[in-house]
């Protein structure tokens, strides 16, 4: 191993010097809607336990300048990153003026931007290692479990973010399954009508150009507008199919959100059902032929099984565009974490736009771990094999 | 051919321009969406306005994010930034899947409503796309060329701006189309904290329950996006045909 500078962490280490020095870790409030005063890690706690926290964050910044072994780096960044969240919890708990209920005590800019470069330096060296698929989800369910651990400990319940938690938990979770139903149910729904469309489409193609502009166009809509103009079909639908409000159908609401998200969610799914199928080697199909297969038995067990890694990044690129869209489905009274956002906007109270937006911003990068995890499976060498 | 393609887009153009020239002219076409007493067109601004407004805001982040993410992708792509290209890419994996609302309602805290949030998240979306491509075509020209190039006696700095920029071209016009059209988009998003731009529109409609706002507002970003789109990808077919050449 050469000795030496890291370029990486020479501009980590900046980061998080200017984070522990120059920003405010913490805002003090005295209520949760007035602005704060902040304060820097050293004034943030008490009684020197400031000073050592600094002079740790100084210590770990010089480490990710030095050419360390990957495993030494990333034990500092997680001890760090650790250590920031625990501070964090610590100074809220030492700011908080005793017997006022009002007073909150949020998050500052350093305290993020610490967060950020910590977590930039724990990136920077898992994609160094190169880690296997199974090893990256591993990696994953740790992480998950720490920080559910570290929720579920209280060390945070301080924290101004928590508190609005705390006043609304049950309308927490249900909007968060709220939001995954409507991201992943509209999922579904869109490959059961995008997979028939797109083995159609690759087997015409007169009518393949057709299709792919009319969803290209769509989605060229922006999402707030497509999820009002679906408010007159629907209600429409609601008011002469018999059964359909029945079933939940109505013009506000859950239905055209729904709705809307399958139909942004078309494009992905027949695109990629599309250029897969046309992925196909001709070999592969005229051995079937030759084989003796009908059409359906070569789609079944040549076609599909082939297209599957171009399927699996359909899913990634639905889901993560399902999660982000899902917010705007509270502007039309369809719920989800986006009723905490425009609440809170609503009400310039930050603390509940942050309620709503980081689950959200969690929920995407869970998503997208898990499922480039499941790409790269689908894609390493032999697996082909198992599955055929 | 040729004027096949462009006829239907140099007709919306035409539809889009007298729309906003004179909104009220087609009043007809939104008249059977609304109740009978309700306005049919948008009365709450000029429409215009508002068009030029959300194009604006769009353009100035998306040049604003070509410049720096151009730079950037450069920088990574040199000999003395080689170390941060892994570095780069899982964060530009990872930043892409950040939900734009997010981004918007991350940045009110910091910078209060009004235009700078929404100028903000624009910028930070369209940063991704252009890097990205821009990235990607640099590590992506073929070795033997710039190998011939360096043989040539070229310098370093006459080898990039000579054969690795114009290569590349193509691609960073097609981050920029990615980008754009992502940001019309967003930018409607924007009008939730009071950004002026062409979600007002849609964002009064859904207020009073007035269908007609809300499809004048589409169909206006729609048209918006799609023309770009368009003109954005005629200008990448024909920097693809220069580099053929």
């Amino acid at each position: 191993m050469r000795t030496g500078l890291e370029k990486t962490g020479v501009l980590m280490a900046a980061l998080i010097l200017v984070s522990t020095f120059a920003l405010p870790f913490i805002v003090v409030k005295p209520n949760r809607i007035l602005q704060g005063q902040g304060r820097s890690l050293i004034e943030a706690l008490p009684s020197g336990s400031g000073m050592a926290l600094t002079a740790a964050f100084i210590i770990a910044a010089l480490c990710l300048v030095v050419r360390l072994p990957s495993p030494a780096r990333l034990a500092i960044t997680i001890a760090a990153l650790l250590a920031a969240v625990l501070a964090l919890g610590g100074a809220a708990h030492a700011g908080l003026p005793p017997g006022n209920a009002y007073a909150r005590v949020s998050p500052g800019s350093g305290f993020w931007l610490l967060l950020f470069s910590l977590s930039l330096a724990a990136v920077d060296v898992i994609a160094k290692l190169r880690l296997a698929p199974a090893s990256r989800l591993l990696l994953l369910a740790i992480a998950s479990a720490a920080i559910g651990g570290i929720f579920a400990s209280g060390i945070l319940s301080d924290i101004s973010v928590m508190k609005e938690y705390a006043n609304r938990a049950d309308a927490f979770w249900a909007e968060m399954s709220r939001h995954a139903m409507l991201a992943l149910g509209s999922m579904l729904v869109a490959f059961c009508i995008g997979l028939p469309l797109g083995v159609v489409c690759h087997r015409i193609s007169l009518l393949r150009a057709a299709a792919l502009n009319t969803l290209n166009i769509l989605q060229t809509i922006p999402s707030i507008a497509l999820f009002g103009l679906l408010i007159l079909p629907l209600g429409w639908v609601a008011a002469n199919v018999p059964g359909a409000s029945a079933i939940g159908i109505s013009g506000i609401g859950t239905a055209p959100a729904f709705v809307a998200l399958v139909l942004y969610s078309l494009l992905p799914v027949v695109a990629n059902t599309v250029a897969g199928l046309e992925n196909v080697p001709r070999e592969a199909n005229d051995a079937a032929r030759g084989a003796g297969m009908t059409d359906l038995q070569r789609l079944v067990s040549i076609e599909f099984p082939l297209t599957f890694p171009s399927l699996l990044a359909a899913i990634r690129i639905v889901l993560i565009q399902n999660i982000g869209m899902a917010t705007i489905a509270a502007l039309i009274g369809g719920g989800g974490m986006g009723v905490f956002v425009f609440q809170g906007l609503g009400q310039s109270a930050m603390d509940l736009v942050l309620l709503g937006a980081l689950p959200t911003v969690a929920m995407s990068f869970v998503a997208a771990i898990v499922l480039d995890a499941l790409v790269d499976f689908s894609t390493t060498p032999g697996t082909e094999a198992r599955s055929a | 051919m040729s004027l096949l393609r462009v006829l239907p887009r140099l007709f919306l153009f035409v539809l889009l321009v007298g729309f906003l020239a004179s909104p009220e002219s087609f009043d007809f076409a939104f008249k059977p969406l609304v109740q009978t007493n309700a306005p049919a067109i948008y009365n709450q601004g000029d429409l215009a306005t508002l068009t030029l407004l959300h194009v604006r805001m769009v353009l100035f982040a998306t040049l604003l994010a070509t410049v720096i993410a151009v730079t950037l992708a450069v920088l990574v792509t040199r000999p003395f930034g080689a170390e941060f290209l892994p570095l780069a890419r899982t964060v530009v994996n990872i930043g892409q899947t950040f939900p734009p609302v997010a981004v918007l309602a991350l940045a009110v805290p910091a910078m209060g409503f009004g235009n700078g949030p929404t100028l903000v998240a624009l910028f930070l979306y369209a940063l991704l796309p252009i890097f990205e491509n821009t990235m990607t075509a640099l590590t992506t020209v073929p070795q033997n060329v710039t190998d011939t190039a360096k043989g040539s006696g070229m310098t370093p700095f006459q080898i990039f701006r000579q054969v690795e920029l114009p290569l590349s071209l193509p691609m960073i016009v097609g981050g920029i189309k990615i980008s754009t059209v992502i940001g019309f988009g967003t930018a409607t998003i924007g009008s939730t904290v009071a950004a002026k731009t062409l979600g007002e529109v849609i964002i009064a409609g859904l207020q009073s329950n007035n269908l007609a706002f809300i499809l004048q507002g589409a169909l206006l970003v729609a048209a918006l996006a799609i023309l770009v789109f368009d003109l954005l990808s005629m200008l990448e077919r024909s920097l693809m045909k220069w580099k053929a050449a």
